[in-house]
């Protein structure tokens, strides 16, 4: 656009084709900003139905964050004690990941360096089918079938338990884990394969040594979007966790997590009421420690490229 | 965007649109926005206790004004009176009785007192896995077992032993927008709070499906949802007083303790299809249905059993 000031002239274009041109840029200049609109709104609309509650006599943030009597609808004595919730929320995804990444990346690994062409095709479809599997059917699956194995296998007292939603949410992030995995592997050059077996490595050495560390911002990133799916399930847990208020002190106790709270109770909850802006307000907690997930994610990453 | 929604709804549910056109438009006669030809759509949600119920009324009533829909939801009586407290349903089906901040609301919302329906009686079992020697249990027990800081933990304290060994006992509960829980928590632990720590479940069914895949779980729910994986205990109202099983012919007699009413409520006096409804709902028929879904009649039915 700023060459029309240049000494040479050029074919000048219809008006229509400069303003469409124009037009053009402006709503892609938009469409690439407005992931960072739609993030600061969300967050902002989130927390205007949540500050209120922050000055509220009924509420205590010490006692919001320290302790697990969670009675947000107690007939004698409200209180709104969210550890118990919070701690479920870790306790769940941790499990699901120790389960998921090994087992994502394992699949990851065996699809892109050691299968034939038909199998990985055959996988790769298979996988995405996994994928597209919609939660509730997963929370249905850990209802019914996965609850009723957990005691006959483990003999758990009660089927819907932490091991069963960790399960659940495992089999749930792997699909993500795996394709994102698989295409990090994918990207590092042919050039290091052959530099490796060239240099007499067997296919252990080359994988342990050179694609893992080649594909490592990759795979992080796989696992971290794999954490995120798993943070933020709601039906699934929802179904499978047993939905128990407690701290657990196994991994066949019942727990609630944020998510699934927050879908049972917010539909009875008055708009505007304490109730109301308190499951808001885990809205928040839920936000920020994506957030905190995803920068320290950021960070690692970034830290990984200075070395 | 308020009188965009509004005008969506106008288009979707007559019915809907009189409440709505009435609390919108002031003193306007809303009974001209009606159309003639448009079906008449009903929006009923709430207790998931009488999901099943509704469900069969739904059903029966198509073949009895066809040109009405019933669109039938649960969620819990909680969040069915919360949407008719927001004009947003026409009827709201509830398990326990209103309450006073709900009317409250309703008035400030809608500018329409809610208006009652009692359609029937549930008695609310206690369930425990089909092999658990268990038969009967007092209203106090079952306090123990599910109040805050409660002492009854262990079967043992019940004085039974399971077959599998197991001694904990399981306590199966409800969400908190559960009418079902609420009916408990008012008239069983006399409005203490629940210990926590309860598995907390979605709905009235999957109470007693949990229950009859658990051997160490004790459940409520409504007697209507009993399988032949589980047990519905004797209860006593009082130690030493005598148990009495959930039945039909107990809860109309009042001799079972845990028994409760079942309500339709209505935005202000019932009008056109929903008053229709409602009258049918009462009759023998729907009342017939009543009783085949496992809940209790307002009145002996003449045909009855």
């Amino acid at each position: 656009m700023t060459s029309t000031n240049t000494p040479v002239r050029r074919p000048t274009r219809p008006l229509w084709a400069r303003a469409g041109e124009i037009a053009v840029e402006t709503i892609i200049r938009f469409s690439g900003v407005s992931a960072i609109l739609f993030v600061l709104a969300i967050f902002f609309f989130v927390f205007r139905e949540a500050a209120p509650v922050l000055v509220s006599d009924s509420f205590r943030l010490g006692e919001f964050l320290g302790s697990t009597a969670w009675y947000p609808t107690s007939a004698v004595n409200v209180r709104y004690g969210a550890l118990a919730l919070i701690v479920g929320t870790f306790s769940v995804t941790v499990l699901a990941m120790v389960i998921a990444v090994p087992f994502g990346l394992g699949v990851a690994i065996f699809i892109s360096e050691f299968c034939g062409p038909r199998l990985r095709e055959t996988l790769k479809i298979v996988v995405e089918l996994l994928a597209a599997i919609p939660s509730v059917v997963w929370g249905f699956l850990g209802l019914t079938v996965m609850s009723k194995l957990l005691v006959q296998v483990l003999g758990a007292p009660v089927g819907v338990n932490m091991l069963n939603g960790a399960l659940i949410l495992a089999l749930m992030s792997v699909p993500i884990i795996v394709s994102i995995g698989e295409d990090a592997l994918k990207a590092v050059p042919d050039s290091f394969r052959e530099a490796g077996i060239a240099l007499g490595a067997t296919r252990w050495q080359l994988l342990y040594r050179v694609l893992l560390p080649a594909a490592k911002n990759g795979l992080l990133a796989a696992v971290l979007l794999g954490v995120g799916r798993a943070i933020g399930e709601t039906m699934a847990v929802l179904m499978a966790t047993g939905h128990a208020v407690q701290i657990p002190h196994g991994i066949l106790d019942s727990v609630r997590t944020l998510t699934a709270n927050i879908a049972a109770e917010l539909g009875e909850a008055p708009a505007g009421s304490d109730h109301y802006r308190v499951l808001f307000l885990t809205g928040v907690l839920l936000f920020t420690i994506t957030f905190v997930v995803n920068l320290t994610a950021d960070l690692v990453i970034r830290g990984i490229r200075k070395k | 965007m308020t009188t965009a929604a509004r005008f969506t709804t106008l288009a979707l549910a007559t019915t809907l649109a009189l409440s709505l056109g009435a609390c919108s438009k002031g003193g306007e006669d809303p009974k001209a926005a009606a159309p003639k030809a448009a079906r008449t759509i009903i929006q009923n949600k709430g207790s998931d206790t009488m999901v099943n119920l509704t469900q069969a009324w739904a059903e029966a009533y198509a073949k009895v004004a066809p040109d009405v829909d019933l669109e039938v939801s649960g969620g819990g009586t909680g969040v069915g009176l919360a949407a008719l407290t927001r004009g947003t349903i026409d009827i709201a089906n509830a398990s326990r009785e209103i309450k006073p901040q709900e009317i409250e609301s309703a008035q400030k919302n809608t500018g329409k007192t809610p208006g009652d329906f009692v359609i029937g009686y549930d008695a609310l079992a206690i369930f425990v896995h089909k092999d658990n020697p268990l038969e009967e249990i007092t209203e106090e027990q079952v306090a123990e077992i599910y109040r805050e800081g409660g002492t009854i933990t262990k079967w043992s304290d019940l004085g039974v032993q399971l077959p599998g060994g197991q001694d904990e006992i399981v306590r199966v509960s409800r969400q908190s927008s559960s009418g079902t829980y609420e009916f408990l928590r008012e008239h069983v632990l006399k409005n203490q709070d629940f210990k926590l720590g309860s598995r907390d479940l979605n709905g009235s069914k999957e109470v007693v499906e949990l229950v009859a895949g658990t051997a160490a779980a004790i459940g409520y729910s409504g007697m209507g949802y009993a399988t032949a994986g589980v047990k519905m205990l004797r209860v006593a109202p009082a130690k030493g007083a005598p148990a009495v099983a959930p039945s039909v012919a107990a809860t109309l007699d009042k001799s079972y303790p845990i028994a409760r009413s079942l309500h339709l409520y209505t935005l202000g006096e019932p009008q056109g299809a929903v008053k229709a409804y409602l009258e049918w709902v009462l009759s023998d028929q729907g009342q017939k249905i009543v009783q085949e879904s496992g809940y209790v009649p307002v009145r002996a039915l003449s045909s009855a059993q």
